[in-house]
């Protein structure tokens, strides 16, 4: 059986096909190059090798395996950002859902006297309950994701405030007695035996290369770029667009809760202002890691890429002591700049 | 009724989108006081060719002559300052705002002493258009919930208020009821008499002669001809349009016989939509379902396909009963939806021919979740082949692909499921003679193949000679039912606008 | 045409819709009392004690400024989170020059940092309007780097009372009416949502900001200058964040470069929500909006009075937000079903 093209569509055939092959080589590599983590991985060379200009410390492989260790709970929210962006949506919540759980974790083991163990569990049950209840939102009352997680931003935190107001857990009051198990905190102190590789650094890369795995070889990770491409279409196709999205809201309150409880660990102490404004580094990852902001496109390797970048921005901004807040300034420019130039080869692209 | 000088002309205009030529050296031209019909298949470049005059999209050579004038028209609002109106095929309204603000927008009326918005004068103005019309519209009432008819009303209102004398309409009646097309025509009259110069696009040949003066034919983006109405056939006429002598109209065969009922639908209702809707679809036949739009069909279809929830009924898919929520149940029991609105039928356009294709299948090409990328890429090539697609690869992004070409693309989507239950929704809206008969002889094989088709379409001939029986609708309900045989088009036509029948 | 039945429910859908818009109007006003209510039975002098209704008042002007260009953001279907910043920074400017030149004129002060802000804002509109980045990415990273600016411009110290002239103080300690009741800037927020209706009702660009949220599409095919409204409805939110700057450090008497306006854009975008706009966009009310910043003081005001610490002041914000919105999206689907069955 065949359907035969209607003269005025088959004159029309694909101008591609017309196009005269410069050579397919060329094509290829132009191809690559226009391709969003080329530019990033590229920055990151840059970034490594401006570093190491400014300070001998870059070159030091020990200081920066120790330095990401300070930020690692961005590169880990930025994972679970990824899946979100593709997808189309955003989620502002992550920083505070992070802020909590920690939190949680500080007055259930401390006003609560639950075992840590018992913590843990519940802390990441509440993870998963605080980004299921953005997914459920988004999904069930139809609201829009930026809407909703810019309310839980502050819904979130609040929350935390509230919890454990301006204060801390252990509280400043308390005796240094009152802290932690041992086992708990430090985490960033943890190598891998022989090496000089934090334990925070290969829990990102093991969650990095799981989540992958999901995004680009599942049909559910196709499901989502599906969602971000057309999501009308995806649902007329028969794709599962509400359980996939709530999957992906309550996959980024887990993560978002690990982050807080290793933030936690690492700073040996809850607080309900931890990780205030990270949400704009996370995002900031994402999308310098080649994802279109529009959802539809992105990749695990370009967030890895560009979270590495970043660390190696604040490794260096730290060492030439820039203050926080100009820091803070650089990322938001990072974030602009890295849109513009996605604009740009996206309409070199098509 | 036309004047010795035209109105508009334009001269060789050449229009092209990324490197495709869309338009090719069009003379053109409309007098003043004339309809004046614009006709070709898709992708002629009708609708490109009204843009262009209408400043949407500026031509990249050519020029254009108002009253032997040269013009240059590089955006919409200089074609409003040079009276040209645009009335879109979907009407661009603004929901939140009223009646008259949709009328006025950009150019409301402003008071002279303080330079502000005179909202009165804007009321009353358009309460005076809207009746110089024959509309009854509240210019108070806010556009959100109107119809597409009275929203094109609205458009049409807001041509009036900046004295459009050349209008442009494209394929204005598209989504309209043949009475609201009998209104909308006497509008146009009534503006024609007044001078104005009209140019209408449609695919409704009986619709062009109806009202037009003259008619331009449009083929490959090259203008054919341009005759007058009453010197004209309409043979001569798609003969132009198609270039190759035309084809009669593809009648079904007769089946010898039907299979087990596939689909059985019974005393489906919802709320405001529809209600008592019972009826089965054999493995191989063809229903096909008539109606006035608004009459609920296509709700009924999206009950079926799960994107319109109902209130009580029961479906059941070879005998057994089945729960339909979402798409997925639908497909699950291997229902599937084409719906008239192409874009929902939707291509992810950056993604490859591949992943468009096994987009519905995905699980069955899977092991545990995990994809299977050379299960994907042999599913792919076996409908490539069978479909005759044109491609260069086919992990190629849809979008390089032509528009027939990506319609089979969707159409492969669909195949892949094979499904037992297809639902078609005006399958053959805006497509061109040419093509139409090719969706029919393709549906008539997959009918051969078992497969059980709801057709809901809203061109009689084509209900006529395609279906098996006839469901007829009218107000959400079920209000005529016909064998093949039986029936004809003024039983039809009957049901569908008039009387209703005794049931059963 | 159309069946009397269709027109009746169409008819039927824009009543509705109109009475729904009074309505909510009207449901800001009931939750109101519903606060005032509340607090009065725990402190049944709230509303005799000038000093709450005086703390109330003084709320609004600096939110009510900043909202009225929130919600002419948010009916452009944008957004903009850098209002803090931009707030802090002409504030922190302002207060840095009546610092180092004693006997400034305060409103040259004012007009300056309106101009401040302005640029501040047509930044965000720029990069909004013509270089198409996304509102919530643009206004994300400018909160970052405008409170960079503020920390670099400012040195990390901050304003303090004592630098503040005394005249800017007075706008919001008297008022024309004598010193306790309605202070100045009370008025100047009064004058600036009354400009602020003018413009969205009377001037064809305040209508074209509705149309753009409308319906963008159809709105640039009609000639609505979209990029021009765009960038305006920016540049103008930047420089009613400039004034507010200014009446910030009338009201608390310093600016600090860590503190001032830090989590402001929450709660003008709750005043904003609340006040019934649209968050997708293509409508919105001064009156509400107006309606909504009161809300927001009163329950700031009442919270403090009944002993709740501040500290739930976000989460508070937060939980106004979401569920303005939910209500809203639920009225509306309800309102959908009843009219057309959808």
């Amino acid at each position: 059986m065949s359907i035969d093209e209607t003269r005025s569509q088959s004159t029309m055939v694909d101008s591609s096909l017309d196009q005269p092959m410069e050579g397919p080589k060329k094509k290829r590599i132009m191809n690559v190059v226009v391709q969003p983590e080329f530019i990033t991985v590229i920055l990151l060379i840059l970034a490594f090798i401006g570093g190491s200009i400014i300070s001998p410390y870059f070159l030091d492989l020990d200081f920066l395996l120790n330095y990401t260790s300070l930020f690692i709970e961005v590169g880990i929210m930025a994972l679970g950002m990824t899946f979100i962006i593709i997808s189309a949506n955003i989620d502002l919540s992550v920083a505070s859902t992070l802020a909590l759980v920690g939190a949680v974790a500080g007055v259930l083991f401390f006003d609560l006297s639950m075992p840590m163990g018992i913590t843990i569990v519940l802390a990441f049950l509440l993870s998963a309950a605080l980004g299921s209840f953005n997914g459920l939102l988004i999904t069930r009352m139809k609201l829009p994701a930026l809407a909703v997680t810019l309310a839980t931003l502050a819904l979130y935190r609040g929350a935390a405030q509230v919890l454990v107001g301006d204060d801390s857990r252990p509280k400043l009051a308390w005796s240094r007695d009152i802290v932690f198990p041992d086992w708990f905190v430090g985490i960033h102190r943890v190598y891998i035996p022989g090496t000089s590789i934090p334990l925070p650094l290969v829990l990102f890369v093991i969650l990095a290369i799981v989540l992958g795995i999901l995004l680009h070889k599942t049909t559910f990770g196709r499901w989502v770029y599906a969602i971000g491409t057309n999501e009308e279409a995806a649902r007329y196709a028969g794709v599962p667009t509400q359980r996939v999205k709530l999957a992906i809201f309550t996959m980024m309150g887990l993560l978002s809760g690990l982050a807080g409880l290793i933030m936690v660990s690492r700073l040996s102490v809850a607080r309900y202002d931890h990780a205030r404004g990270w949400e704009l580094d996370v995002i900031t990852a994402v999308v310098l890691g080649g994802t279109d902001i529009y959802g539809g496109r992105g990749t695990i390797f370009g967030t890895v890429a560009a979270f590495l970048l970043i660390i190696f921005l604040r490794t260096g901004m730290g060492v030439a002591n820039v203050k926080a807040e100009s820091q803070l300034a650089v990322i938001g420019t990072l974030l602009i700049v890295a849109i513009l130039v996605s604009n740009l080869t996206k309409r070199i692209r098509t | 009724m036309t004047d010795n000088l035209p109105v508009l002309t334009t001269h060789g205009i050449y229009m092209a989108f990324g490197g495709v030529n869309v338009l090719k050296d069009i003379d053109f031209e409309i007098y003043p006081g004339e309809i004046h019909g614009l006709v070709g298949e898709n992708g002629a470049g009708k609708s490109t060719l009204l843009k262009n005059i209408a400043g949407v999209h500026v031509p990249k050579a050519g020029e254009i002559r108002l009253n032997g004038k040269v013009v240059q028209v590089p955006n919409p609002h200089a074609a409003t300052d040079l009276q040209i109106a645009l009335i879109h095929q979907e009407p661009l309204t603004f929901p939140d705002l009223d009646v008259a603000e949709n009328i006025f927008i950009g150019r409301q009326p402003m008071s002279s002493g303080l330079s502000r918005l005179d909202w009165a004068t804007m009321y009353s103005r358009s309460a005076e258009i809207l009746n110089s019309l024959g509309v009854k519209l509240d210019p108070r009432a806010k556009v959100r919930g109107l119809s597409i008819a009275d929203q094109q009303m609205v458009e049409m209102a807001g041509a009036l208020s900046q004295d459009a004398k050349i209008l442009l309409m494209d394929e204005p009646t598209a989504a309209l009821t043949p009475s609201e097309v009998k209104d909308l025509f006497a509008i146009m009259r009534l503006l024609r008499d007044r001078g104005t110069a009209i140019v209408f696009i449609s695919h409704r040949l009986e619709e062009v002669f109806e009202i037009c003066d003259r008619i331009t034919v449009l083929r490959d983006g090259e203008l054919i001809d341009q005759r007058i109405v009453g010197e004209v056939s309409v043979d001569e006429i798609i003969q132009m349009m198609v270039g190759r002598p035309l084809s009669t109209l593809f009648e079904k065969g007769d089946t010898e016989e039907f299979g087990e009922p596939v689909l059985e639908v019974e005393g489906l209702m919802r709320t405001l939509k529809f209600e008592n809707i019972t009826f089965n679809i054999r493995a191989g036949e063809i229903v096909g379902m008539a109606g006035l739009i608004g009459a609920g069909r296509t709700d009924v279809a999206r009950a079926l396909f799960g994107t319109l929830e109902i209130d009580s009924g029961t479906i059941r898919i070879d005998g057994q009963r089945v729960e339909i929520g979402r798409p997925r149940d639908a497909l699950k029991h291997g229902i599937i939806y084409v719906p008239e609105d192409r874009k929902q039928n939707g291509l992810l356009m950056p993604m490859s021919v591949i992943k468009n294709m096994t987009l519905a299948v995905l699980e069955r090409l899977s092991r545990n979740g995990w994809l299977r990328e050379s299960l994907e890429e042999e599913a792919a090539q076996e409908y490539v082949k069978k479909l005759n697609i044109v491609l260069r690869d086919p992990s190629q992004p849809v979008r390089e692909l032509s528009g027939g070409n990506q319609q089979k693309v969707v159409l492969s989507r669909w195949l892949m499921t094979k499904p037992k239950v297809m639902l078609l929704d005006e399958p053959t809206r805006g497509i061109d003679i040419g093509a139409k008969a090719e969706v029919h002889r393709l549906m008539s094989e997959l009918a051969a193949q078992g497969i059980a088709i709801l057709m809901i379409s809203s061109e009689l001939p084509e209900i006529l000679a395609m279906s098996d029986r006839i469901i007829v609708m009218r107000e959400g309900r079920i209000s005529g039912r016909f064998d093949k045989d039986e029936a004809t088009a003024e039983s039809v036509i009957a049901a569908a606008a008039g009387q209703f029948l005794q049931e059963g | 045409m159309a069946t009397t039945s269709d027109t009746l429910q169409r008819q039927r859908s824009s009543d509705i819709a109109v009475r729904l818009a009074r309505f909510r109007e009207l449901g800001i006003v009931v939750f109101l009392i519903a606060v005032l209510g509340m607090t009065i039975a725990f402190q049944p002098d709230f509303l005799l004690k000038p000093i709450n209704i005086r703390s109330i008042l003084l709320w609004i002007p600096l939110l009510t400024v900043v909202a009225m260009g929130e919600m002419m953001v948010i009916i452009t279907r944008g957004i903009d989170v850098s209002i803090g910043s931009m707030l802090a920074f002409a504030g922190i400017v302002v207060g840095m020059i009546f610092r180092d030149v004693p006997g400034f004129n305060i409103y040259l002060g004012a007009l300056i940092g309106i101009l401040l802000g302005a640029l501040l804002g047509a930044v965000n509109g720029g990069l909004i309007a013509w270089l198409k980045i996304p509102p919530i990415i643009t206004t994300l990273g400018t909160l970052s780097v405008y409170r960079g600016l503020v920390f670099i411009v400012s040195e990390g110290r901050q304003i303090d009372p004592n630098h503040v002239p005394t005249a800017l103080i007075r706008w919001s300690q008297r008022g024309p009416f004598g010193i306790q009741w309605v202070p100045y800037v009370v008025l100047i927020a009064v004058v600036v949502a009354f400009l602020a209706y003018a413009f969205l009702r009377y001037t064809k660009g305040g209508r074209s900001i509705y149309a753009i949220g409308g319906n963008p599409e159809a709105a640039r095919l009609r000639g609505v200058p979209v990029e021009t409204t765009t960038f305006s409805v920016y540049l103008i939110t930047g420089a009613l964040c400039g004034l507010a700057g200014i009446l910030y450090a009338s009201r608390f008497g310093f600016v600090n470069p860590g503190e001032t306006g830090v989590g402001f854009e929450l709660t003008v975008i709750a005043a904003v929500v609340v006040g019934g706009t649209n968050v997708f966009g293509g409508s919105g009310s001064v009156l509400g909006v107006f309606l909504g910043c009161l809300l927001l003081g009163t329950i700031n005001v009442a919270l403090a009075v009944l002993g709740v610490a501040s500290t739930w002041q976000l989460a508070v914000y937060g939980f106004v937000i979401l569920l303005a919105v939910t209500v809203d999206a639920v009225i509306r689907r309800e309102l959908r079903r009843a009219t057309t069955g959808e």
